[in-house]
């Protein structure tokens, strides 16, 4: 090799670049030149696919020979609200049966919205002896009888979570397989299980683990196993409690308040299912410590969610019932100056009538109220054009907004206008906003501005809204960042998708459901992009049996490198250059 | 593209083959250019805005739900039901199956309606035709042939009495009068 002035052996540019983490500098290192590439390659470590159909298990495997964690997305994120139907796909067992002979030493696996089989778990730990991580967030698919296969053999295993996943639950004794020699234990994570654990092989897996920093209980651990569970394992900083009920007793009582003082470390609180409020209280010694808390599920009115989050000085991140009113959110930005993410979800959602005191009030008071405030996830029953310009502008920091306002298609409840201005204001005041979820009645001008000043958007959900295409053509024009569009019930189809075709290949993905995208339109992109996957999702049956103009009822388009797919369902077809001539 | 008139004129959906009756409202997703739904339909005219929000007054409170909206996960949904049924719960009491050895049938009774073990080892002894014995921790029931007991939320087999009140009615599944020389090996020194 010619010597360069610039040329470093190799030992020393792969100690270099281990410093360098994110997916984008490790990119963009690897296409400096070929050497570089070669190095980059067999000294990546952690890889990151945010579309397990963009690329191939055997591509990952060629070019990357050594990784150690590997995190996976699977279905679109619609699919959290039922509309992708069951057997779409996003299964994993194909990825873990080519990393178990190749990764031998994988350490960590991540996986969202994907289908996990029991025999993929067992897979997994027989495979990999060294595995330590282990996140299986909004998955679905195995049983508990997977993770006793898990619990029995993943010796270095330090943290296991389930997060929001779907598990068959056969039994609570799973928690038994680990063996006693097994220490290991830094954060479980079981809040999304149904059935009742087996308390005593919870007690004794917290007792031997020291290192225990996570613990977030399921439903049923009931508050009297709280207090011992608390005095095993003193150092937590993130617990989530079972069932929050008891009968009232005031010694119970007092021996939890002993428990939970003694965690001076807790730092997030979650669970709170069942909530008897009388034993609220117990919490308040840690309260000023806090800096997360998931209330969510506590069906606990105002007074009681004001006197708790007032103890909260520290508090950073807060999800709650709309139970909290707008009077619980003017105490919330009095108390909590330091928040930086809220998310208020709605505790009756199928009526009609608003059953809380809960209005674009308490959003307007903590956007005023908290200057860190820059994550928000809203639902509401009523709002405002004005509410929405005096939040843009009390909150320009905004990263994500989500506004879900509960009735489609509703208008400013003050001037009976569309919510265009509103969220124009949010676009155009918000530089930095990464995310947008918008609602209420809207017309193709919301669109126009989410597009002129949108330039860093890279997500963007929108439901009932626009008149025309022209409302998707400013978007698929204007946001210059845009990673994933989902639309559902909007009047868009053929021309603006075809019109801005080729952005499409710049997007991760694309996701239409009872849009006005025609078939003919569909095989055409699919013709056109060959590095597109165009899956057409109709459970009326072949769209060859429907006339070319017959809207499809849900569209999935995705970049990949990977080719179309092969395990689709009988319902989703592939648009490529001989989808005409196939005809199952 | 051309005929969106064409789409609208045809009413595609009467002659489709579908597995279901004839007149059935359609359950799935339609392309929005259905107006069977009832929503406010025009965002252009306002006063058809207006109209349409009169319109949803009328409606009963709980509507029928569309698929996915609005946007909240199953699993919280179910746990808001879960919650309103919780509420009727603690209210008509907790049922636990009572068998006794020999016995033909089992019996039912509501742990809320006792205060403390005394009280249930009365009841059971008035329903079953019994005595049980004295307590002790460190002998069981002496003095009787027969010895109350639970299955737990393990699903293990425990002598009654030997945990707190409250804590035996949130663990208690079911109760069993063992009788004989099973129940002398209960609590027992051995």
């Amino acid at each position: 090799m010619p010597k360069r002035a610039n040329s470093f052996p190799e030992e020393v540019l792969e100690y270099v670049f281990s410093f360098i983490q994110t997916d984008q500098d490790r990119s963009s290192i690897s296409t400096v030149c070929k050497s570089w590439y070669e190095i980059e390659r067999w000294c990546r470590r952690r890889i990151f696919i945010g579309n397990c159909y963009a690329v191939s298990p055997r591509m990952l495997i060629r070019r990357f020979p050594d990784v150690r964690s590997i995190e996976l997305k699977g279905k679109p994120h619609f699919a959290d609200f039922n509309l992708v139907p069951e057997g779409w796909g996003g299964y994993v067992y194909p990825w873990i049966a080519a990393m178990a002979s190749a990764y031998p030493w994988l350490e960590e696996i991540k996986l969202k919205r994907m289908v996990v089989t029991d025999e993929t778990l067992e897979l997994i730990a027989k495979s990999f002896k060294n595995m330590k991580l282990l996140v299986l967030s909004s998955c679905e698919g195995f049983s508990t009888d997977g993770l006793a296969a898990i619990a029995a053999n993943c010796r270095n295993l330090r943290e296991l979570d389930l997060h929001e996943s779907d598990v068959e639950d056969l039994s609570g004794h799973w928690l038994s397989h680990f063996p006693d020699t097994y220490t290991s234990l830094v954060s479980l994570n079981i809040a999304c299980l149904g059935s009742e654990l087996s308390f005593s092989a919870l007690e004794r897996l917290v007792a031997r683990c020291p290192n225990l920093r996570s613990l977030r209980l399921n439903r049923s651990v009931p508050l009297d196993r709280l207090a011992n569970l608390l005095r095993l394992a003193p150092r937590l900083t993130d617990l989530g409690t079972g069932a929050y009920s008891a009968e009232w007793r005031p010694d119970v009582f007092a021996i939890l308040s002993r428990a939970i003082s003694g965690c001076k470390e807790l730092k997030s609180l979650s669970g709170f299912w069942d909530v008897v409020p009388s034993y609220l209280p117990a919490i308040y010694s840690i309260c000023p410590g806090l800096t997360s808390l998931n209330l969510s599920y506590a069906t606990i009115q105002s007074p009681a969610l004001v006197k708790l989050v007032s103890q909260c000085p520290n508090l950073q991140r807060l999800w709650v019932l709309d139970y909290i009113e707008d009077v619980g959110l003017d105490a919330l930005a009095e108390s909590c100056k330091d928040l930086r993410e809220l998310r208020v979800f709605p505790s009756d959602p199928f009526v009609v009538e608003p059953n809380v005191s809960l209005t674009e009030q308490g959003l307007i008071s903590v956007s005023e109220g908290c200057p860190k405030l820059h994550s928000v996830l809203y639902f509401c029953r009523q709002m405002s054009n004005d509410a929405l310009i005096t939040i843009a502008r009390n909150q320009p920091n905004f990263t994500c907004f989500r506004l879900c306002i509960i009735e489609p298609k509703i208008p400013d409840y003050l001037t009976l206008q569309p919510f265009d201005v509103g969220f124009g204001a949010i676009v155009e005041n918000c530089k930095n906003l990464r995310r947008l979820s918008v609602s209420g009645l809207l017309t193709d001008q919301a669109f126009d501005y989410i597009g002129t000043y949108g330039k860093k958007l890279e997500m963007l959900s929108i439901a009932f809204a626009g008149d025309s295409d022209l409302g998707l053509h400013h978007i698929l024009s204007g946001c210059d960042n845009l990673r994933k569009l989902e639309i559902r019930d909007c009047p868009f189809g053929d021309k603006a998708l075809l019109a801005n075709a080729a952005k499409l290949e710049t997007m991760r993905s694309l996701w239409m459901s009872s849009c006005s995208v025609s078939y003919g339109a569909c095989k055409l992109l699919g013709q056109r992009l060959p590095r597109l996957n165009v899956e057409v999702i109709d459970e009326r049956g072949h769209p060859e049996s429907r006339p070319e103009n017959s809207p499809v009822e849900k569209l999935y388009i995705y970049r990949s490198v990977a080719g179309p797919r092969f395990d689709m369902p009988g319902f989703v077809w592939t648009m490529d250059e001989d989808s005409a001539l196939r005809v199952t | 593209m051309e005929s969106k008139a064409h789409e609208k004129d045809l009413n595609l959906k009467a002659t489709e083959l579908t597995l279901g009756l004839p007149g059935r409202d359609e359950i799935i997703e339609l392309p929005n250019q259905n107006k069977k739904r009832g929503l406010p339909v025009d965002s252009k005219n306002e006063e058809g805005s207006t109209d349409a929000k009169n319109a949803q007054k009328e409606t009963p409170p709980a509507k029928a739900q569309m698929v996915g909206w609005p946007p909240i996960r199953s699993y919280r949904k179910n746990s808001l039901q879960a919650n309103k049924n919780a509420e009727g719960e603690t209210a008509t009491g907790i049922y636990v199956k009572v068998s006794m050895d020999g016995a033909p049938y089992l019996r039912k009774i509501d742990l809320k309606v006792y205060k403390c073990y005394p009280e249930l080892l009365k009841a059971l002894e008035v329903m079953f035709k019994f005595t049980i014995g004295q307590y002790s921790e460190r002998e069981g029931y002496k003095g009787s042939e027969y010895a109350p007991t639970y299955k737990d939320k393990d699903g293990d087999w425990m002598l009654v009495g030997d945990v707190p009140w409250d804590m035996f009615m949130s663990s208690c599944k079911k109760l069993r009068i063992m009788k004989g020389s099973e129940a002398r090996g209960l609590g027992c020194d051995v």
